[in-house]
């Protein structure tokens, strides 16, 4: 192949596009349908692990300070606490706001009018960084001194990290599935487009066509309506997000579900995966389909 | 130069189509390859055109030895011989001159021998009038010389015609046949696969008559179809 053929073989591969209208509409259809599903798919699984990970975050370790302590002692045990590598933060609620706490949960019941502060023990509320290190962290607390008694849901812990790493599992492979039907549908879809034209390959190879200038244009044509139905995805998924989140967010029974905003730390993910998905079905797809027809 | 030596062609499914073809094809020729239908025709364009090749003997066409040819090299052979077909094989949504431009455009030939090279060969097969036509638009007669101005207009050393006026009237396909005698006069060798017996005999030419894989007769101007 010639330099000097370069640009006609760049015109000749958008010039396929508007020639072969309707396969090319179906190809962009195609590529548009397969991308929102899996984009669609990615955003829900992306969501769901942000929130079961500020759900997980809410996990905590209450820390009891033994009652013998003077007040200043309990306060120094923050100190050790804090030192420990999974610790995040930890909090010090002392005897009396402790009641106070108490009783404002229990709608300041009278019951409990004759509970004295000096029944209650200091405490920290301590939140850790990786909860799945909870039961090593809770027998690190143990260890200090100074340190009665420690409260950890590790079953509470445990299902959230469970619940996670399913997600995980779960979203990875369809996503992969889904990337695979994808490229097969669409694969197929620039199969019918070649067959189609299949008459014309034959007569440029009769005539002495190389294979990379037969190829060139079809991979032009390929890397060009996968990226118009990325980029069409693209704004689509966006548009419809926008729109979903909106309406979720406008109803009061899931106002429990937050969602993460597309301009924010999803939009250069998803620039990236929907320009290497378009980039990659339309350029492998080109190419392998023409592959069959090459051989004449 | 187009040289076939005792060569055998079977194909995978068992059929031998050609059982020791001997023949040779000097430069500037014109020459008529004649025989029944699955006398091995068909076999002998497509070892030519490097579609396929020998299971044994040697095939030269135009300096390739198609025994030896590596697969990047078949482009550049096909190069050298221009392929006309029965049923045209033209390119439908192209105009006139872009059927025969594209033929220019597929090897790298520059837009500027373009522009001068087509108008030529238009000219040459009496269609530069019809430039802009598409090919739907004209007779069988046109397309074929359509045909024939795409085979011709990389200048090969060879043109091929394979069963060129089977689709023809007798009498385009005789315009069909003095336009590609015409040709053979300015230097291309002319290889014409036909059926059609008078067409052979009005043009008197050399005749290659082949029946089951082999050369049954090698002459001038004379075909008996028994």
């Amino acid at each position: 192949m010639k330099i000097n053929n370069l640009g006609y073989l760049i015109k000749e591969g958008f010039h396929g596009i508007f020639l072969h209208g309707f396969m090319s509409f179906a190809a962009v259809c195609v590529t548009i349908a397969c991308l929102l599903i899996v984009g669609s798919f990615s955003i829900l699984a992306y969501n769901l692990d942000v929130m079961v990970d500020k759900l997980n975050q809410t996990s905590e370790i209450m820390v009891y300070v033994d009652s013998s302590l003077s007040d200043a002692e309990a306060r120094s045990i923050g100190t050790r606490i804090n030192q420990l590598d999974n610790v995040q933060k930890s909090v010090f609620v002392s005897r009396e706001e402790a009641l106070d706490n108490f009783v404002s949960d229990h709608n300041n019941n009278a019951a409990f009018n004759g509970v004295q502060a000096q029944d209650l023990r200091h405490r920290y509320v301590v939140t850790l960084e990786d909860n799945t290190l909870m039961k090593q962290t809770d027998s690190q607390l143990q260890q200090i001194p100074g340190v009665a008694k420690t409260n950890a849901a590790y079953e509470l812990a445990e299902g959230f990290t469970t619940i996670q790493n399913v997600l995980n599992i779960a979203s990875v492979a369809l996503i992969a599935m889904l990337l695979v039907i994808s490229l097969l549908i669409i694969s197929n879809t620039i199969k019918l487009a070649m067959y189609d034209r299949k008459d014309e390959i034959a007569i440029m190879k009769m005539v002495g066509a190389t294979n990379s200038f037969i190829r060139l244009p079809f991979v032009v044509e390929g890397f060009t309506l996968g990226m118009t139905g990325a980029i069409l995805a693209f704004g689509l998924e966006w548009v419809l997000y926008d729109t979903l989140v909106e309406r979720i967010s406008s109803v009061d029974a899931l106002r429990l579900f937050s969602f993460v905003p597309f301009t924010g730390e999803l939009l250069i993910p998803m620039v990236a995966t929907f320009g290497a998905a378009g980039l990659f079905v339309g350029i492998v797809g080109s190419w392998t389909s023409i592959r069959k027809f090459m051989d004449v | 130069m187009i040289e076939f030596t005792d060569v055998v062609k079977a194909y995978d499914h068992g059929t031998h189509a050609l059982n020791g073809v001997t023949m040779q094809i000097e430069d500037g020729e014109f020459c008529f390859l004649v025989g029944p239908s699955g006398s091995g025709k068909s076999t002998i364009i497509k070892l030519i055109s490097g579609e396929l090749r020998p299971t044994s003997g040697t095939v030269h066409v135009n300096g390739y030895n198609l025994e030896r040819i590596r697969k990047r090299e078949i482009p550049y052979l096909r190069r050298t011989t221009g392929v006309v077909f029965q049923d045209f094989r033209l390119i439908p949504k192209m105009s006139v001159y872009d059927n025969v431009a594209f033929a220019m455009r597929v090897i790298g030939a520059r837009e500027r021998e373009i522009r001068d090279r087509v108008p030529y060969v238009l000219e040459l097969v009496g269609l530069e009038n019809k430039a802009k036509r598409l090919p739907g638009e004209m007779s069988g007669g046109e397309q074929q010389r359509l045909a024939i101005a795409r085979a011709l207009v990389n200048n090969p050393s060879t043109i091929i015609a394979d069963e060129p006026t089977g689709n023809l009237d007798p009498a385009r396909s005789f315009e069909i046949m003095s336009l590609l005698q015409e040709i053979n006069n300015l230097g291309t060798t002319i290889l014409v696969v036909t059926h059609e017996k008078d067409l052979v005999q009005l043009f008197s030419k050399r005749v290659i008559v082949i029946d089951e894989g082999i050369v049954v007769s090698d002459g001038e101007g004379y075909y008996d179809e028994d």
